[in-house]
């Protein structure tokens, strides 16, 4: 028996360039660049050593730019370069030549939030491509054509835009548009919160966000000068008015038990909702993230490139594999959602309990050789592991497994009793067939 | 020297108001609608914008509408029809921050002035004459900015600069309903309930006990401001000699009568700098009206003029 299932997109709009959607990914330095690309990133996007937005991060010299750029190119990848702060005058004098080193270098794109930097790359470096940050929080179409005629070739759109939106801004203007599929989000407007200039002298438009957004606060009502009279059936619906006592100057909007008022949004993820994605003709996946690990960078990269490819590759036939989610719970830091694409976020989207940062998956070791006669990896530890501890090795299109550690030698083949140096090489037995670059993590 | 004198610009959130301010002293308001504007201290209508126009006009003040909102698809339809209403109301500049606004009042409102006001991302002189070669005639200069910055932009810039003097400003906005969500959150009911800005909502963090941060939801979303109130009277000179053309006292979240306090106190400065450059002294006493009626929980701050800041 002959079952079809009539594949029916929801939304319609055309790529502009691209056949495929890109996976964008970030790479906080050149070892991430590598992960990110061997693990199935057609571009990146790195932080040079000014302009970007993560003052914090290790941001790439010159030199590592070319470096990461030959490499990129052997996987046809390409390399782009978030120059998207909103400038400050002293900031003006170095941008011409910065751009033309990065011209120079072999970058294909800078990412741009100030017009100033739109207009010099424009004039100084013309063939240099220009895609508007999200930090401009463009959400309409003419704004996203303006950019266009500005001679923009990609528009990375404000976060709170819909896929009803996007499918109205494909609809009027032929131009890539980008969109963040996956990480943590500013909750305000980006580019539309200075909370960290206030409370602690630090710009966050020019990198130096210190995430007060994610702090916690009390909720107060200001006392009115009238006395507040609340009425019993008021005081039985609301469980916080029941507490109200006549006099006090605040009148806390919290009881006792209560979590506190936070900011702070769950994080991005669109592993689920690939097709939506692919059909309303978003040009470029965007994975936030330059500051986290290179176990987060490949493991959600390796999600979404196995979703995008399967989904391309027989659309009617495209189910959500269980694994690709599973996978990326193991990188996960918080509670994920789907930001604005479907709906504006409510209180299902925010975290008001205490967060649990950390991802329940180590990186433990890379995979640097294989004796393929012998069964034996050769691995560079990344963290400490023992024998008869469970690991897990994965790879580019989700090759994986899990074993137990057996018999561990060091690189001359004495007996160890634990992998404990960084980047100590070590050798045990694996299960099945591995790959250079191939990865090993184990649980927490 | 009449002509020189820098312009003294408030907000105000109805008819009543924009008469009042104009009468203590405001050489322009700045009025609109949440639809189209953010953060304004109450709406006006097209129809209230026309009698606020013929006041000001016969008072020899303008009247500026704000059209700063973050454009979303929806509005792009009624834009060009709001733009033109605003032109034939004989308004005397707009401001914009999203190019959608340029490109509508290019088509539908071509002799509409414009002054690119980007909040917080108006940070550099560069910038601001990108906006001047699209049309702007002026910059609001960004709140974050300190005295150095604003003043070395003067000399670089080819449109006129704005620069907020007095008041709050915004910290924080977000479209996320963040109080709503919050409540929701607690278990309490929100159908109904008032988030907006009479509600007198204030965040406090907790480790810094003694600052409030007002926070209130209208139709753009949810906003927070800062728990300072600037007041740069004292060195207001130091504007004037740099030739800043509009000094703007942000009046949201205050009543009338603390404005018009604010407005005085800044007419007498700018009045006595105009009649002798030379001998200009502040006098503490110009205070006195603001002090008497500040909330005495909100700091009279220099705000980011004297401060730097890292990144």
């Amino acid at each position: 028996m002959e079952t079809t299932m009539q594949h029916k997109p929801k939304y319609k709009g055309k790529r502009y360039r691209l056949d495929k959607p890109e996976l964008l990914a970030p790479a906080g330095n050149l070892e991430k660049l590598k992960f990110a690309i061997h693990y199935g990133a057609d571009a990146v996007y790195i932080g040079g050593q000014k302009y970007g937005l993560r003052s914090n991060a290790d941001n790439f010299s010159f030199e590592e730019m070319r470096e990461g750029v030959e490499f990129a190119k052997k996987y046809g990848a390409k390399v782009f370069v978030a120059t998207n702060i909103y400038a400050h005058n002293e900031d003006l004098a170095g941008i011409e030549e910065y751009l033309r080193n990065l011209y120079e270098v072999g970058i294909s794109a800078i990412i741009v939030a100030d017009p100033v930097i739109v207009d010099t790359a424009r004039r100084v470096v013309p063939n240099l491509e220009v895609h508007l940050s999200t930090q401009q929080s463009t959400v309409n179409w003419q704004a996203v054509k303006y950019w266009k005629e500005e001679g923009l070739p990609r528009v990375v759109l404000g976060r709170e835009t819909s896929l009803e939106e996007i499918a109205e801004i494909k609809k009027h203007v032929d131009v890539e548009i980008e969109a963040f599929i996956h990480g943590a989000m500013c909750s305000s407007y980006s580019g539309r919160c200075v909370l960290s200039n206030h409370f602690t002298d630090r710009d966050s438009n020019r990198g130096g966000c210190c995430q007060s957004c994610r702090w916690k606060y009390d909720l107060f009502e200001d006392a009115r000068e009238e006395p507040v009279w609340i009425s019993e059936e008021e005081a039985r619906e609301d469980r916080v008015l029941q507490q109200f006592k006549l006099g006090v100057t605040q009148l806390p909007q919290f009881a006792a038990e209560d979590n506190a008022f936070t900011m702070g949004s769950k994080d991005l993820c669109m592993i689920s909702n690939i097709p939506d994605l692919i059909d309303v003709g978003v040009d470029s996946f965007k994975i936030e993230g330059r500051m986290k690990s290179i176990h987060y960078v490949a493991t959600v990269v390796n999600a979404y490139r196995q979703a995008i490819d399967s989904y391309m590759a027989d659309p009617e036939h495209f189910t959500v594999k269980p694994e690709w989610i599973q996978e990326i719970n193991k990188a996960a830091n918080r509670p994920l959602n789907t930001g604005f694409f479907y709906d504006t976020p409510d209180h299902e989207d925010h975290i008001y309990e205490p967060e649990e940062k950390a991802a329940p998956y180590d990186f433990a070791g890379l995979v640097m050789d294989y004796d393929a006669e012998t069964g034996i990896a050769t691995i560079q530890q990344r963290n400490h592991f023992k024998p008869g501890q469970e690991v897990e090795f994965f790879g580019p299109r989700g090759t994986f497994f899990k074993q137990t550690v057996g018999t561990l030698w060091d690189e001359n083949g004495n007996e160890i009793d634990a992998a404990r140096h960084p980047l100590q090489l070590v050798k045990f037995k694996t299960e099945q067939p591995v790959k250079y670059f191939d990865m090993m993590r184990k649980k927490k | 020297m009449e002509g020189t004198k820098p312009e003294l610009l408030v907000p105000a959130g109805s008819v009543e108001e924009a008469v009042s301010f104009i009468s203590a002293g405001a050489d322009a308001v700045l009025v609109g609608e949440d639809k189209y504007g953010m953060r304004l201290p109450g709406e006006c209508s097209l129809e209230d914008i026309s009698q606020i126009v013929k006041y000001a006009h016969d008072h020899e003040a303008k009247v500026y509408v704000s059209v700063n909102t973050l454009v979303s698809n929806d509005l792009l339809e009624d834009l060009p029809a709001y733009l033109e209403g605003l032109e034939k109301a004989g308004v005397d500049a707009i401001e914009f921050g999203d190019p959608a606004v340029l490109r509508a009042a290019g088509s539908a409102a071509p002799g509409l002035k414009l002054h690119w006001n980007a909040e917080m991302t108006s940070t550099n002189y560069a910038t601001a004459n990108y906006w001047g070669t699209k049309g702007a005639s002026r910059v609001v200069v960004a709140r974050e900015l300190n005295m150095d910055e604003i003043v070395g932009m003067i000399p670089h810039l080819e449109v006129e600069a704005e620069v907020q003097v007095h008041g709050m400003t915004n910290i924080y906005h977000s479209k996320r309903r963040l109080v709503a969500s919050y409540m929701t959150h607690q278990g309490r009911p929100v159908e109904g309930t008032n988030l907006g800005k009479d509600r007198g909502l204030f965040l406090i963090e907790a480790e810094r006990q003694d600052e409030k941060y007002p926070i209130y939801e209208d139709m753009n979303g949810t906003h927070i401001m800062s728990s300072d109130d600037i007041c740069i009277l004292e060195d207001l000179h130091v504007l004037m000699e740099a030739g800043v053309h509009s000094f703007k006292i942000e009046s949201l979240l205050k009543p009338a009568s603390y404005t018009i306090e604010v407005i005085k106190a800044y007419r007498q400065a700018i009045e006595a700098f105009a009649k002798d450059p030379e001998g200009y002294a502040f006098e503490e006493s110009w205070l006195d009206g603001i002090r008497h009626l500040q909330d005495s929980e909100r700091e009279l701050s220099f705000g980011f003029f004297y401060k730097e800041q890292v990144y």
